[in-house]
Parts: structure tokens; sequence; C-alpha cells
């Protein structure tokens, strides 16, 4: 069943290569907790060997910088088209790597090659301006790809992000050092292998893997990358940002952590609401930034409620992810015991624990569903991002009170409300901060919708035109129209 | 000689189907090349546009697959069908040159060309954008962008796939629902594009293709109660018919792309060899059959005796023949009745008295070509430099300051494209700002790509095609106004 693992090593300047220092990490599968394989752990020295590639790749009269806009578009058609042809293996790798059951990984694998297609459309259509400006002069506006752009991405969806990352660098025109998470290394390297054959000329598309500390760091604070984005938690953002200042001020943007509200008014279908909120928590084993983790129940509601999302949680089905389950193990030693201590928070601060609440199985990172009821504002498990399969449920009375709850978070990923009525539905999207509302569903994420943060969940958008904005960089051309 | 393409498709096309027109009629398909009749092709009439009409509205339907369907599904359906004519570019290509004329090499660009437009649009349809608006009042004001529904779409024949593509990029993208009239000339490709819709898995209706003859088929379209927008390419004076039309019937949106008498114009600082030749192909290209044509040669007086020789012994040179030949850069006017017009304009020169340099009469012993014609010392008032020739006949004229310059190229109803020749910054920009032409082309002609806005200012037309202005007419702009208990910014 395990896939074959074809590509372990760095990729720069369109190769594999090894590391400088010779030295590799372990990849383990979070179904068993055992090594899969060595990858090449990438350093300083990797780094500056692969910005160097793509500073390259970017100098004027370039390849790439002088092929016609729509053939970056096509190129990018190209690399979709090659994850449809190797789909069956892409998804099998990633559930192999990352724990999430396959059918998530097809699922995944789409949204990737949708997010593809949708910015290889954008490629050819980012426009400036004329500009009637006083003066008699001949204004425009140029939108230039802003450089080599350094890419931070997680382990919760290694190949999404990847293609959220890459679509909207490679449709303006820029090129790409990406440090893929240390945790989820493999589906990256094989995207790589398929930028080849789609046509990408070397140096647009660098990989690295490695760790945060150094690679990452390295990435961050290097004078030669005019970009840095970055998807991970808000401690790490806050680090990258201030490698970027004390740097070459090179632009940043950021998606971070949330802890985003879910509200359910009781004008709405009970069964249906339950079942959104259940996925909005549980959904990749809770491991996604934007998941309902904070839901709000109007107290005429709750007990029916709370009974029938404590058998939803009860009844969905843990084990091996390449089998008919609908959740697999958490991505890492390191995140059990994080999710594991949180919950330990949940139990001694005084929530009531309906179902749920340890480990499952022998081996590997499982946790049980876990259903938290009575939760309080200011408990660890209502303030903290936990990032795993565990549900708070929580009453509220008023629309006024469940606003200023709901907004009382340095966080602001998204929010959801569950109500027939027009009126609640538009007073709470207007008023809660958050970059995403989502009202009657959740987690309906689109190539076409912006999709990002408000506070502290993060600085910039993705996807959408919005998300071309950080890759591009204005220049304003004046022509005097007098003689000179 | 490549072998003669076989013509698969002859019917008309509606509703997801190939069938025969109600009265049973049939027209002839011509081959410009030897006169000669190259089959039947079914003839439509209104009962025939009638039910184009209703298949097309049957799939704009509220609930419809089309019409529920992901923005982005409809990008991937042109898609595939972009990718299916690049498959079969070859057949159409040839199917393309025995129908109308043009050189191989020069269809084989064509579909190139309408692959890339196709591709272009394929892109737009999920990025089609209303907006929220801070409106007075207590409310959440936004705009959609809708398809404005059932279009009808008339097209040329010196282009005929490309013009196709053209035209059911944007519509479709937008989301509309297509009935076609290709130009009865050339009724062929468009056909068989129709066929490679179904391929492609556009659901029935989406694309309607009924061809016949524009007094019958052409006039049912333009004051059909049932479409609501139409979109026409050819002569100014049709153009002026549809618009009436339009405006009769049922105020139904229209676009006009219509015909030209572009200037291009060289200033003595422009490398000579190159702009004799830049000039040579604004002309030429596709026997002169091209809206956008540089029709008016405007040529500085210091360079003006020079030019006119490299000119016309380039015109001498071009190679005249049968279109699939190779190394045959110009073939057959497409019509016995363009092979006239522009046979009675040459004559109109020479009579008024413009001197001949280089050709001026009929070539060959069958088909319609026409010598490429150089005309020298043209004055604005001769009727060869205020008419729409649409043949292969360069006129070339004397200009000797900028102003005077831009006076003369102003000098007309036409203003679809104009070029310029010329090393100096300020001269080009004095000239792009100056003029009054939808394209200005700097040190190149005919440079029109499937990015760039292409229409015409005053009677060379109406709205733009191509770029992303190319999609606003199929657009109809709702606005949605939602009372809220209390707004806040």
């Amino acid at each position: 069943m395990a896939p074959e693992i074809k590509f372990t090593k760095l990729f720069i300047n369109g190769q594999f290569v090894d590391s400088q220092s010779g030295k590799t990490f372990p990849v383990v599968n979070p179904s068993t907790g055992k090594v899969i394989c060595q990858v090449s752990e990438g350093d300083k020295a990797d780094i500056d060997l692969a910005v160097e590639a793509a500073n390259e790749a970017f100098k004027l009269d370039s390849t790439w910088r002088t092929m016609d806009a729509s053939a970056r578009g096509r190129l990018m058609e190209k690399l979709a088209g090659l994850m449809e042809r190797d789909m069956h293996y892409l998804a099998q790798l990633e559930t192999y790597n990352n724990g999430k059951p396959l059918k998530d990984a097809v699922f995944d694998i789409y949204g990737a090659i949708y997010a593809l297609k949708y910015y290889a459309g954008w490629a050819d259509k980012i426009h400036g301006q004329s500009i009637p400006a006083d003066g008699n002069v001949f204004v425009v506006t140029r939108k230039e790809p802003v450089g080599v752009a350094g890419q931070i991405i997680p382990w919760n969806f290694p190949i999404l992000m990847l293609a959220w990352k890459w679509g909207p660098a490679l449709a303006t025109g820029c090129t790409v050092v990406m440090k893929p998470a240390e945790q989820t290394p493999l589906t990256a390297l094989y995207m790589a292998h398929l930028t080849i054959e789609a046509g990408f000329p070397p140096g647009v598309i660098n990989v690295v893997n490695g760790f945060g500390a150094t690679a990452g760091a390295a990435l961050a604070s290097h004078e030669r990358v005019q970009k840095i984005a970055f998807t991970g938690s808000t401690a790490v953002g806050k680090l990258i940002m201030e490698a970027a200042a004390k740097s070459n001020l090179k632009r940043v943007s950021l998606e971070l952590g949330g802890k985003s509200p879910i509200v359910v008014f009781p004008d709405v279908d009970l069964d249906k609401a339950v079942q959104t909120c259940h996925n909005a928590v549980f959904a990749n084993m809770g491991q996604c930034c934007c998941a309902g983790t904070r839901t709000f129940v109007h107290e005429s509601i709750y007990d029916q409620f709370v009974e029938k999302a404590t058998e939803l949680a009860r009844k969905r089905k843990l084990g091996d992810p390449f089998g008919e389950v609908d959740q697999g193990p958490q991505v890492s030693e390191l995140q059990f015991n994080r999710i594991m201590a949180l919950i330990e928070a949940g139990k001694k601060e005084g929530a009531g624990l309906k179902v749920g609440g340890q480990r499952h199985g022998p081996e590997g990172y499982f946790i049980e569903p876990t259903v938290f009821v009575d939760v309080q504002d200011d408990m660890r498990i209502a303030k903290e991002e936990i990032f795993g399969p565990v549900q708070q449920i929580m009453k509220f009375s008023t629309m006024e009170e469940v606003i200023k709850r709901a907004n009382d978070t340095h966080y602001g990923l998204a929010a959801g409300i569950l109500t027939n009525d027009i009126n609640r539905a538009l007073t709470f999207s207007q008023a809660v901060n958050a970059g995403t509302v989502w009202v009657n569903c959740f987690l309906h994420v689109t190539a076409q919708a912006p999709f990002g943060g408000f506070k502290q969940s993060g600085i910039g958008r993705e996807m959408g035109e919005e998300g071309i904005h950080s890759y591009l960089e204005m220049k304003t051309v004046t022509i005097s129209m007098s003689k000179f | 000689m490549t072998k003669q393409p076989e013509i698969k498709f002859t019917k008309l096309f509606i509703d997801g189907q190939f069938v025969d027109s109600v009265n049973g009629k049939k027209f002839d398909a011509i081959n410009p090349s030897t006169g000669k009749k190259l089959c039947d092709v079914t003839e439509g009439d209104e009962t025939d546009v009638d039910k184009a009409v209703e298949a097309a509205r049957r799939a704009f339907k509220l609930g419809s697959k089309w019409r529920t369907m992901d923005a982005s599904s409809r990008g991937h359906l042109i898609c595939k069908l972009a990718d299916l004519i690049e498959r079969d570019a070859e057949y159409l290509a040839a199917l393309e040159t025995l129908n109308n004329g043009k050189p191989l090499p020069e269809a084989q660009l064509d579909m190139v060309f309408a692959v890339k437009c196709l591709r272009y649009y394929a892109g737009w349809a999920d990025k089609i954008h209303g907006q929220t608006i801070p409106a007075d009042g207590s409310s959440l004001v936004m705009t959609r962008k809708e398809p404005v529904g059932v279009v009808g779409q008339i097209i040329p024949w010196n282009y005929p796939v490309l013009m196709c593509a053209w035209k059911f990029g944007p519509a479709l993208a937008a989301g509309c629902t297509i009935v076609l009239k290709p130009a009865t000339e050339t009724p062929l490709t468009a056909l068989y594009l129709a066929h490679l819709s179904v391929e492609a898995g556009f659901p029935a209706g989406v694309i309607n293709v009924v061809n016949g003859f524009g007094d019958t088929v052409g006039t049912a379209l333009t004051k059909h109660p049932n479409i609501q927008k139409i979109a026409f390419t050819g002569s100014t004076a049709v153009g002026r018919l549809i618009m009436e039309n339009a405006a009769k019937s049922n105020l139904k949106r229209f676009s006009l792309e219509l015909g030209g008498k572009s200037p291009i114009v060289v200033f003595p600082d422009a490398d000579l060899d190159n702009a004799v030749s830049t000039c040579f192909n604004a002309i030429f290209s596709n026997m002169g059959q091209c809206c956008c044509a540089g029709s008016r040669t405007f040529v500085h007086e210091d360079i003006y005796d020079e030019f006119v020789k490299k000119a016309a012994a380039m015109a001498a040179a071009r190679k005249v023949g049968n279109p699939f030949d190779e190394g045959v850069e110009h073939g057959p006017q497409v019509s016995e009745k363009q092979f006239n017009k522009i046979i009675d304009l040459v004559e109109s020169g020479k009579k008024e008295g413009a001197s001949v340099k280089c050709g001026g009469k009929k070539w060959g012993t069958e088909g319609y070509f026409i010598e490429p014609t150089v005309f020298a010392d043209v004055t604005d008032d001769m009727r060869i430099a205020k008419e729409e020739i649409f043949g292969p006949v360069q006129t070339i004229l004397k200009f000797r300051t900028m102003e005077e310059l831009i006076e003369r190229a102003n000098k007309t109803y036409y203003g679809l494209a104009a070029g310029v020749m010329t090393k100096d910054m300020n001269t080009a920009l004095m000239f792009a700002q100056a003029v009054e032409a939808g394209s200005v082309w700097i040190n190149c002609y005919d440079a029109t790509t499937a990015q760039t806005p292409f229409g015409g200012f005053k009677m060379s037309g109406q709205g733009r095609e191509l770029g992303e202005e190319g999609l606003h007419h199929y657009l109809e702009v709702k606005t949605i106004t939602i009372a809220i208990p209390q707004k806040n910014s």
C-alpha cells in the first residue's frame, strides 16, 4: 500500500541535489510513528544557492522575464494537467506522509489543480493603468513581479498550500524558493519534479527542505529575497516579520492561526447545524487554521445541540487513513502532545467532557474526537488555538453579546453564522472581525475568493484577484510630452 | 499541393445537433481559387433562426446546466474547445484555405491565434467581479455582473475561424448563449467548430450555428425579440442596418466592428527598409481583406520617392498563386463580388490621376486573383484615398508636417487603427494622443493579441473586442440593495 518515495533531495536550479552539508532528517508516517525515509536537510548554504538560482532566473532578458505573460499561464496549465495525470500517486503520498484520509487528500489535490488553473488565467490579465495626471505628461503604471519570493508552507495541507503559493507567484512572473514543512516534505519534491516536465525554466522554482530555525530563518532574513510569504503559527509569523524588517524590508504576507467562532441561532434546522459545526472543527483532524473552534449555540437550543454534537463525535470513525475512515492521526508527536496538554487543561479548568479526550490506538498519533461543553471564555481551550479534534461548545443569548465575545480575541481569520434571518446574517457579517465570514456554511474556500486574517491571524490575502497583489510591485512611468 | 480536405459538416447546428433547414433550401460554398462550387450548404431562414433562438433561450433559463455550473467550469469547457481546435488545427487550416483562399501558413497562424483567444477568455470566466458599494443609507449594496442573455453574432468571411473565436470567447466566458451566423461566403469552418463544441462538452443549445444570407438570417437575428444582444463584424453600411433593427425591435444591446481606412505614417527618422516592410504587410496581409489594413500610407516628403520605389519592388515580388502551394504569399480575393468592387476602385484610381507603380489588374485565368497593386501620388480627394477598398491596393500619399498629417489622418468617418514609424519619442506620443483610432501601433502594425482591446472610433464601430474590455457588452449590471438594521463602515 505504501507509495514509492521517488524524490528526497533538494531541488535547486532545475535539478535534484544533496544538501551542502550532506545532512538528512527523518520523515515520519504519523499513522505508525515510524520513519518513512530520510530527506536532505537544507540550511543557510543551500538557501543561498537556491536564492542565487532564483535571482538568475529573474534577471532582465532571462527566459522567464521575456516570455509572453500568456506563456507563463500555459506552463501553469501544463503543471495542473500533470497533477491530474498523477493524481492517484500524489494522493497516496500525501496521505502516507500527512495522515489525512485518502479521500481528503484527493479533494485537496483537486483544490490545488483548480488553484493553479485559476491563477494560470490571471497571468496575462494583470493590468496597470494610464492616468490623467497634472502636467504635460503621459503617465502609466506597470505592475511588475516583485522578484524572488521566499515561501514557507505548513504541514496541514501540503500540496494545497504549495499550489496557493506557487499560483500567484508564477502568474505574476516571480521566481520561488519554497521551504516545505519539515513534517511533510515529500509531495513538494514530487511537484518540483513535475515542473521540469511542464517546462519551467531552471531556477524559476526551487524547493529547499529543512527546519524553520535554520532554512526558514535564512530565507526570511535573506538580503536577496524581495518577498516572503508564510503560512503557519502566529508565533512564527511574528519572527518572520521581524526578520524581514531587520534585513532588507522584504514585503511580508502572513496566514496565521485562528480561533474562529461559529454561531448557531435557533431558527435553523438543528441537525444540519450540528453537522456543519462538527465538520467545521473536526475536518483535517482539526488541523485547519480557520477551523470553527468556538461553537456558540443559542441558549434555547443548547441542550439538544450538545446531545447531537456529542453523538456525531462519538460516531466519527478513526483509523488507518488508507481505510474507510473520517479521521486519521495528528501529524506529529509534538502536535499530539500539545493537543493532549490543552485537553488536560480543559478538564482541569472545569469544562464538561462529553466524549473523547484521550489517545486512540497503540501506535501513531491518533486522538479521539473530543467534545467539551459549558466552556467559559476565559478557559485556555476557549482562547488558545488547539489545532486538534476538540470542539468547544459555549452558550449565548443575544446578538450583541455574541458579537462582542466573537471579537474578543487577537485572532480574526474566519467566522460563521447559521441562521435563516437576513438581518441577523447581515448584522453579524458586518460586525465580526474576520477575513472570511461564512453564512449557513463553513470552510467553503475556493480559488476565486480572497482568504486571510484580520488582526493577528495574518496580513494580506491569498486567492482571488487579491492574492496577486503581494507578488507585484507597482512602477509609475511618467513621460514628459515636451521636447527635450 | 495538399490533398483537398474532406468537407464533413454542411447542415445547421441547433440545440446540439446538425439539422436540415425547415424549408430545405441550400446554397453553394465556392472555392475562390477556382471560382468553382465546393458543395451545397444548408441555407437557414427566419424559421430556423426562431428554432435556434428557442434552443439558446432554453439553455439560458434559470436552473439550466449552463446557468448553474461554476463559472470556472465554463472556463474549463472553453479551454477544452481550444485544445480540440489545436488538435485538429491542420484539418481546420486546410478547410479555411479551401473556402477562404488565404495561403495555408496564414490559415495555420489564424488557428494559433484562435486557440490563444479562447484560452484567454477561458481564464476570465471566474474572474468577472461585481462590487460592494458604500452607498448612502442603511443598506448593503452590491453589483452582480450577469450574462446579458441570448446573443446573436454575425461574423465576416475574412478570418472565419478567428472571428468565431473572438465572438465565442467573451460570450461563453460571460455565460451567454449564442446563435451565430457565419458569413455566406465562408460557412464551413464554423460548422466544424460547432461539432467540436459537442466533443468539448458544452450543453446543447449553448452554441448554435445558422448559415444563410444577411437579408434573411442576419435580419432575423437583428430583429428578434428574444435576443438580448447582437454583435456584428462587417461593413459600415450593414452595421448601420444592424443598429437600426436593434433599435426598432427590442432595443437589444449591440456592438459593431466595421470598416476602416487606417493611416500608417512614416517619418524620415525611421529605418526605411523596416518601414517599407511594415507598410507592405499592413496593406497586403490577407489580400488586403482586413478591417484595420493600413490603407493610407503617408510618407514624409524627404523619403517619399525612395519609399515608393522600394514599396513597388516589394509588391512586385509578392508571390501570387494557389494558396495551397508552398511559398505562395497571396491568394485570391474571397468572391467575385469583392473582386469586381476592388477592380472598380483600382480603375477609379487610374482615372483620377494616381500613378500605378505596380500591378493594377486581374491575375491568372481562374478564380478571383488580383495583382498586388501600388498607387503613388495619391491625393486625399481620390476615391482610393477615401473609400475602403478591402483589396491588395496600397495608396501612398505625401506629407510634410505633423500638424498637417494629423488633420489629414483624422479627416475620415472611419477610426479603426493607425500606425506610425519613427524613433522619436515625442513624435510617437503626440501622434498616439492625437489620432482618432481605436488601436494605435507604434513601430509595428496589426499588433493585436488576445489581451489588447480592439475596436473603432467614429464609424469604424462601437465597443471593443478582446482584452478585459471585450467582456463588458456581454454583461448586464444588476445592483442589489439589502436594507439592514444599522450599517457600519
